[in-house]
């Protein structure tokens, strides 16, 4: 099991909009080399809980912490920077370009050539940075499948290959923490399977944490180290992938308030039976 | 004789259309960055031009000298009318951008007046001879050497957007400003990136035409005249702005030989670009080369 050095820590967030409470007094922490799993009813939050870490929205209440230093207040290009990737939950790829175009915009903070010694190519060094670049990012190309397309302008792909691609573009941000936002939404099982794959690879061999929002229970109950279930913007549950199916309050969630509603089917097929009100925490 | 003048036209037509293409490049590349329209693009010619001038005339420069200090000082000049001006306005109604840049424009018509008089300036000259002859056409040689630095630019353009890091990251910028800043792009720096390089730019179409008519407020006008350039090749299209701008100074040329030769009706070929214009937008709404909104379910 991976050590409990908090990576990413986020203390008390609240987020409101207006009148409407998007979270409150979320509080999670994030190991190095875990894989965390985010779920809970739409419009629970958790898209919300992903845009806080990765600087689209500010949270009006609370920290988020990476490494020890406090990023709640820096823009979303300067987290990108410290090394949080992300991918969204409807693509956005940038259709016109190239996969490999795609990919290497997320090379952009590592590369250091300005104006002036862009255009000096080959005396500017700039020459030397993007062959080293580029030899890295045919890796992730590679690991991830998509050589056959990288050429294709990203807008002409299959909707399982552009998810592929996003992820590849986050990939190359050289992220320490990867977001990703329903990475295995609208696929099939097979897309699915190689998805799951990719990123328990990223995880385990290219030593990624990784925060995922994911609807396919069978995938996350099967993948995470642990999950935090959210609903109406509070955390209820938080723990390893057993412990979570079997608390109350995430059934509750899930299924209504009729506790003597029969034993519960999560999408797997699985039957999930277990002890009732047994929250566990972690900070 | 009657085709040689047509010759002449044509020849003039695409000089005068690779300058629009430039100008009209400079405006396409603010909009594509920051969706703002800018009517003070002809100001930034005039600025330039008028700079030029006073650099060449007031110290002992060579002419290349006092060009490259001209390109750096419009580079400090779009940055900071970029970050003074234009970035506290982000967020705000486009409309309200729009008559900002309206503002700079009537702003900076009277600041040159003020600071250089309303009288055309002729810039000292640069070359010996008024006039070379290419294959029996007239043609000065500063129109040569505009169109040579034209080319270039363009080039470099495309270059630039296709190769560089910062290309890319503009691109990136154009399409998505939250998605390119999730990887580390700064979006104001682009911003500021893309009004200096057009400033530049532009600056450098001033003081070619300012070399070639001297210079006064007239020049200002480039700005309108480029903009059925711009709408003609669609307002977010680079290659577009370059076609938009050879297809209105050919029509201007035409349209001067048509009223030369038949109708005599004076001036035509200021109206008839405009003319034009509404045609082409009455069957392409989106211009020649602009993205078409397609509403996918």
């Amino acid at each position: 099991m991976p050590d409990v050095v908090p990576l990413l820590k986020v203390v008390d967030v609240s987020l409101s909009f207006r009148g409407v409470r998007a979270l409150s007094n979320v509080s999670f922490g994030v190991g190095t080399g875990e894989l965390v799993s985010i779920i809970g009813p739409n419009g629970a939050g958790k898209t919300s809980m992903l845009n806080c870490i990765s600087g689209r929205y500010t949270p009006s209440e609370g920290a988020i912490v990476l490494q020890g230093r406090d990023i709640t207040r820096l823009k979303p290009n300067a987290r990108a920077a410290l090394g949080i990737g992300r991918t969204f939950q409807n693509l956005a790829l940038f259709n016109h370009m190239s996969v490999l175009d795609n990919v290497m915009v997320g090379r952009h903070h590592l590369l250091k050539n300005s104006f002036l010694s862009g255009a000096l190519y080959w005396l500017g060094g700039a020459q030397k940075e993007e062959l080293k670049h580029r030899r890295e990012v045919e890796e992730i190309i590679d690991f991830l499948e998509i050589t056959h397309i990288r050429k294709a302008p990203a807008g002409t792909l299959p909707y399982g290959l552009r998810k592929r691609v996003e992820l590849a573009r986050a990939v190359a941000i050289k992220p320490s923490v990867l977001l990703l936002d329903e990475p295995m939404a609208g696929m099939n099982l097979e897309e699915k399977e190689d998805m799951a794959r990719y990123i328990i690879d990223l995880n385990e061999e290219w030593g990624m944490t990784v925060i995922m929002i994911e609807h396919d229970m069978g995938v996350v109950m099967d993948i995470s180290h642990r999950v935090m279930v959210l609903d109406f913007g509070s955390k209820i549950a938080e723990g390893t992938p057993d412990d979570v199916m079997a608390n109350a309050a995430v059934k509750r969630a899930y299924l209504g308030e009729d506790e003597e509603a029969p034993a519960v089917a999560s999408t797997d097929g699985e039957i999930a039976v277990g002890d009732a009100g047994n929250v566990v925490s972690w900070q | 004789m009657k085709l040689e003048f047509l010759m002449q036209l044509v020849v003039n037509g695409l000089i005068l259309g690779t300058l629009y293409g430039v100008v009209a490049m400079c405006f396409t590349l603010i909009y594509k960055a920051s969706q703002i329209v800018n009517f003070a693009q002809g100001e930034f010619l005039l600025i330039g031009a008028w700079v030029c001038w006073w650099i060449l005339t007031s110290f002992p420069v060579p002419f290349y000298a006092g060009f490259l200090l001209t390109l750096a000082f419009m580079m400090v000049f779009g940055i900071l009318l970029q970050v003074l001006v234009l970035r506290p306005m982000i967020g705000e109604p486009v409309i309200a951008v729009i008559m900002v840049t309206i503002g700079l424009s009537i702003f900076f018509q009277a600041m040159m007046k003020w600071l250089f008089g309303v009288f055309v300036q002729p810039f000292p000259p640069i070359f010996e001879s008024s006039a070379v002859s290419v294959m029996g056409l007239n043609v000065q040689p500063i129109y040569l050497l505009s169109v040579a630095i034209s080319i270039c630019i363009m080039v470099a353009f495309a270059l630039f957007f296709k190769y560089s890091r910062l290309g890319l990251a503009m691109r990136a910028t154009a399409f998505d400003q939250q998605v390119a800043q999730s990887l580390g792009i700064s979006v104001k720096q682009m911003f500021a990136l893309s009004w200096a390089i057009s400033a530049m730019v532009s600056a450098l179409a001033g003081v070619v035409v300012g070399i070639v008519n001297g210079v006064s407020a007239a020049l200002s006008f480039f700005g309108i005249k480029v903009f059925p350039a711009v709408i003609l090749g669609g307002l977010d299209s680079i290659i577009g702005a370059v076609v938009g701008g050879l297809i209105i100074g050919l029509l201007e040329n035409l349209a001067e030989y048509v009223d030369g030769q038949w109708l005599h009706l004076g001036n035509l070929y200021q109206v008839v670009p405009f003319y034009v214009l509404v045609v082409i937008l009455m069957v392409r709404p989106y211009g020649l080369f602009g993205t078409a909104k397609i509403e996918r379910v």
